[in-house]
């Protein structure tokens, strides 16, 4: 790897099993942290935690595309509203259980995702190109669903409430732990997948051709194959993270399911913590999740001198932009990335 | 070249809507004027993006939201000065350039070098939501708009077109020729030409790349400054109102072929084109499907080498 591209990408450590288990290790303590969190965390918050749950789980997923594959997506919304827009016709029209919703979805989106990587792939669409190409898939499936009155069009689906707690259709009373366990069992879940991925020679072979596909090709890697297995664990895990974001919000329509924000959203947590690493989406999730929380308090309660954005809306995006753009002229291999890499093994 | 071919396929298309589509002629007429017209207002936008997508070879995912801006500015300067919109829009042209050559000194000159491509598209799109969401916090969300100075419609064909979307179309028109004859017959002009064909080998000869980088994109963020004037007669206005533009610009400035103003200018028409006429076989925001099929389409067929940038 040359220098000039470690600059933005870590390099992954090739310890092979021993690092793994420590990996899974560390995930182990941090996921028994987290699920503590309930217990000191008032009512009230549970939403904002859920939130960055969610958006962490999309953030792990676009990293094994665009972290570790190479391949810049700029369409993670695509992916997410298929998982979505699964769940809420399933469930809604079909009365199927959302843990139905997650393997189809996930299949579905798998499919989408290879797809239209192939294509873009085929045809050597390649950094700006690609990310192009991902986005405007994204905003197809918005407009076709806009436009498909079997799925709603622009209404969009309301997930019926029940009138008891229901394992089956994740369905509690509102405020249940059980609403911020599930979410963190499926971000475990995405996690160890990753470490899996990274760690095996498939993952190996992701990251050579993303480095160098040339080199990687004359080695005689499979590139496009290794390029779609990335693609698609990462489609489907995105997918995941649709079905749980309607079961929890009850709701469902184009816009936030396959609107930009949600790409966006996919992409933020990942580049503030740290692209190409295991725990730089879940520190960026981290950072941004609450930060939004911090700035809405700040703005219903102004100090002040501040007193003039009393009510105001934008100021949450506004920092996260601002850190955003900070990271990457300043930090380009995220919070994380930067620390791993002063005091990193 | 490219954009002669271009116009060809759109001539050929519209005469086999009128030929052979059951729609009324008067129907159609209608739909080419006010996609022209559309089309005027997509070359606006997409002017400033082809040269910085195609001299920088960024992709500035904040197009949309400095047209925005340069419409909030207009709207600031109507409203509170009492200046006539088009005055307005003179005094936009060089406060966007100012912007678009500091936020290319600041921020962007700093991940110019190869294989930052990601690192400038986040810049862009930091920026875009800097911008939509400083607009929202200062103006807050509802729609704003301005009356026209100038009102009343052409008849044209027996089509309707309102004056305001035709001066934004003269305008266009008027923005485009100006840009060439910057670039065609000024030592400016030739800077950046030179160091889009060949960076490394402008600053041998003496050019300070930077600065030209900062021009360039100063000149792509003026174009938007002209826009933001030209249309806010006809929208109305929210903080993402430009948001919209942004991928279709996109699709034109791919279509046109990177770095073409003409191109860019052809680009809009055809998109604008395919908008509304493809709007009256397509019901809904299925027109804008097709717009973004045809981008897919010639995204895989017209692979980046064609354009003769390797980004």
């Amino acid at each position: 790897m040359t220098v000039d591209q470690s600059a933005r990408r870590t390099t992954v450590t090739t310890t092979g099993g021993t690092g793994s288990q420590r990996q899974y290790l560390v995930l182990g303590v941090v996921v028994l942290l987290l699920a503590l969190l309930p217990l000191v965390l008032p009512e009230e918050r549970q939403g904002v935690a859920v939130r960055t749950l969610i958006f962490a789980i999309l953030a792990v997923s676009w990293n094994v595309m665009s972290g570790y594959g190479g391949m810049f997506s700029f369409g993670h919304a695509a992916f997410f509203g298929i998982g979505a827009y699964v769940d809420a016709y399933l469930l809604v029209d079909h009365g199927i259980s959302p843990w139905v919703a997650m393997v189809v979805g996930a299949a579905a989106a798998a499919l989408f995702g290879v797809a239209t990587a192939y294509a873009s792939l085929r045809y050597k669409l390649a950094g700006a190109y690609f990310a192009l190409a991902t986005f405007a898939f994204a905003q197809m499936l918005l407009l076709l669903v806009s436009n498909l009155s079997s799925l709603r069009g622009t209404e969009g689906y309301n997930v019926p409430i029940l009138s008891e707690s229901s394992w089956s259709k994740i369905q509690f009373p509102q405020g249940d732990s059980r609403y911020y366990w599930i979410p963190l069992g499926l971000l475990a879940i995405a996690v160890a997948v990753k470490i899996a991925l990274v760690n095996s020679r498939a993952g190996q072979f992701v990251v050579a051709a993303r480095d160098d596909a040339t080199a990687a090709e004359a080695l005689g890697i499979p590139v496009m194959r290794y390029r779609l297995l990335a693609v698609a664990i990462s489609s489907a895990i995105a997918a995941v993270a649709g079905v749980y974001y309607v079961q929890y919000y009850l709701f469902v329509g184009p816009d936030n399911a396959f609107g930009g924000s949600v790409s966006i959203e996919a992409i933020v947590p990942a580049v503030i913590g740290g692209v190409g690493t295991i725990w730089g989406p879940l520190v960026g999730a981290a950072i941004v999740g609450p930060l939004s929380e911090l700035t809405s308090t700040l703005l219903r309660n102004p100090p002040a001198a501040l007193a003039f954005l009393e009510g105001k809306a934008g100021l949450d995006v506004i920092t996260y932009a601002v850190l955003l753009i900070a990271i990457v002229i300043f930090l380009p291999r995220g919070v994380y990335g930067s620390l791993k890499a002063r005091f990193g093994r | 070249m490219r954009g002669l071919g271009l116009a060809g396929v759109v001539l050929v298309l519209l005469a086999l809507v009128y030929l052979l589509g059951d729609k009324s002629a008067a129907l159609v007429n209608q739909a080419v004027v006010t996609g022209t017209l559309l089309g005027g207002v997509y070359a606006l936008v997409s002017m400033g993006l082809t040269l910085i997508f195609g001299v920088l070879g960024i992709v500035n995912f904040a197009q949309g939201t400095m047209l925005t801006l340069s419409m909030y500015a207009a709207y600031v300067l109507v409203t509170s000065l009492g200046l006539n919109v088009y005055l307005a829009t003179l005094l936009l042209v060089p406060l966007l350039f100012g912007l678009g050559y500091l936020v290319q000194l600041l921020l962007l000159n700093r991940l110019m070098s190869e294989g930052e491509t990601e690192g400038q598209l986040l810049v862009t799109l930091g920026l875009s939501l800097l911008i939509a969401n400083g607009l929202l916090l200062a103006f807050g969300g509802q729609p704003k708009s301005i009356t026209a100075p100038v009102g009343g419609n052409l008849r044209f064909l027996g089509a309707v077109a309102s004056v305001p979307r035709v001066i934004a179309f003269v305008g266009a028109i008027v923005l485009a020729l100006a840009l060439t004859a910057v670039l065609q017959r000024t030592r400016l002009g030739l800077s950046i030409r030179a160091v889009a064909a060949n960076g490394q080998g402008a600053a041998m000869v003496g050019v300070n790349v930077k600065r030209v980088f900062a021009v360039t994109f100063g000149l792509g963020a003026a174009c938007v400054g002209a826009a933001g004037g030209l249309v806010l007669p006809f929208f109305s206005l929210t903080p993402s109102t430009g948001e919209q533009f942004t991928i279709l610009a996109f699709v034109i400035v791919v279509l046109g072929g990177l770095g073409s103003v003409t191109g860019a200018v052809l680009g809009g028409l055809a998109i604008g084109l395919l908008q509304t006429v493809g709007g009256l076989f397509v019901p809904g925001t299925g027109a804008l499907l097709l717009v973004f099929a045809v981008f897919v389409v010639v995204l895989f067929v017209r692979p980046q080498g064609l354009f003769g940038s390797d980004l």
